[in-house]
């Protein structure tokens, strides 16, 4: 109950440093990447900063032997830069551009009851239950081979 | 549209972002990657129940904010309906292949020193600003 209480209180800051950021608001993400338009450098001092309070927050924390709620670190293991993680970063990129919204923007914009961040993540969801069914299917017909 | 550049709201949602990342971490033990997070949700995998108080504390930010505040949240996203699906299907299969998002890869995995997270950000930050590049220098807008 409190593990699942300390998720949402979580949830709930992570969102509000989105919201807050602007972040949640495809213009404003877009104009980041378009320098030659009206440049918003935003993005880059959410990133910046989001960036350096996790890095040194990561280095205090991940001396500890456990987590208060788990009994250790749950880290990704992966070392390899292969070509799923090039091209599948390289697609969410072009979709990122096109739409403004990222996962970790998408999410919190739900909540303003628009209907744009409603049918993006509705897409995305799609193409999140596509590419794993794809993954599947690819680790099923080398597992028969 | 335009926007003006908010240094202070930026650096301040950038520290709480931060500080999430580093409470799921040091409370949980885990990434805080919306992809991951998402897509255990939706597949039903793995252990998704804190995951989707997770998702439900951040859609509920917003309104939390203009609630507490009576702040306006803007989130302008005028664009046809099938650019926004377009772009959240490729969104989607392009972050389940390279495994993270902006927050697990571009926050959490930089702030481990991943040398995957750092080439799959740098990547994605790439393309991203090729085709913004495109849209609206090449093709005019949608």
């Amino acid at each position: 109950m409190l593990r699942t209480l300390s998720a949402a209180a979580i949830g709930l800051v992570f969102g509000a440093g989105i919201v807050i950021s602007g972040m949640a608001n495809p213009a404003k993400v877009l104009n980041f990447f378009d320098v030659l338009g009206n440049w918003d450098p935003s993005l880059l001092l959410v990133m910046g900063s989001a960036l350096g309070v996790t890095l040194v927050g990561y280095r205090l924390v991940l001396r500890r032997s456990a987590p208060a709620f788990d009994s250790m670190f749950h880290l990704p293991t992966k070392r390899d830069l292969d070509l799923p993680l090039i091209g599948g970063s390289a697609l969410f990129g072009v979709g990122w551009g096109i739409a403004g919204f990222c996962p970790g923007g998408a999410i919190p914009a739900l909540g303003s009851g628009e209907l744009g961040p409603a049918v993006f993540v509705a897409a995305m969801i799609g193409g999140i239950l596509l590419a794993n069914g794809l993954k599947m299917a690819f680790v099923r017909r080398q597992e028969l081979a | 549209m335009d926007t003006i550049f908010t240094p202070l709201e930026a650096l301040l949602g950038g520290s709480l972002i931060g500080i999430a990342a580093v409470a799921l971490m040091a409370l949980h033990g885990r990434i805080a990657g919306m992809t991951g997070i998402l897509t255990s949700v939706v597949l039903f995998k793995g252990d998704w129940g804190w995951r989707l108080a997770f998702l439900l504390g951040a859609v509920a930010a917003p309104i939390v904010i203009v609630l507490l505040t009576g702040a306006s949240m803007p989130v302008q996203a005028e664009l046809p309906p099938w650019a926004i699906i377009l772009g959240g299907l490729l969104v989607g299969v392009g972050v389940t292949f390279g495994g993270g998002c902006t927050s697990g890869h571009g926050v959490c995995g930089i702030a481990r020193l991943s040398p995957r997270s750092m080439v799959a950000t740098l990547t994605f930050m790439a393309t991203t600003f090729l085709t913004v590049f495109v849209v609206r220098h090449v093709l005019g807008g949608f």
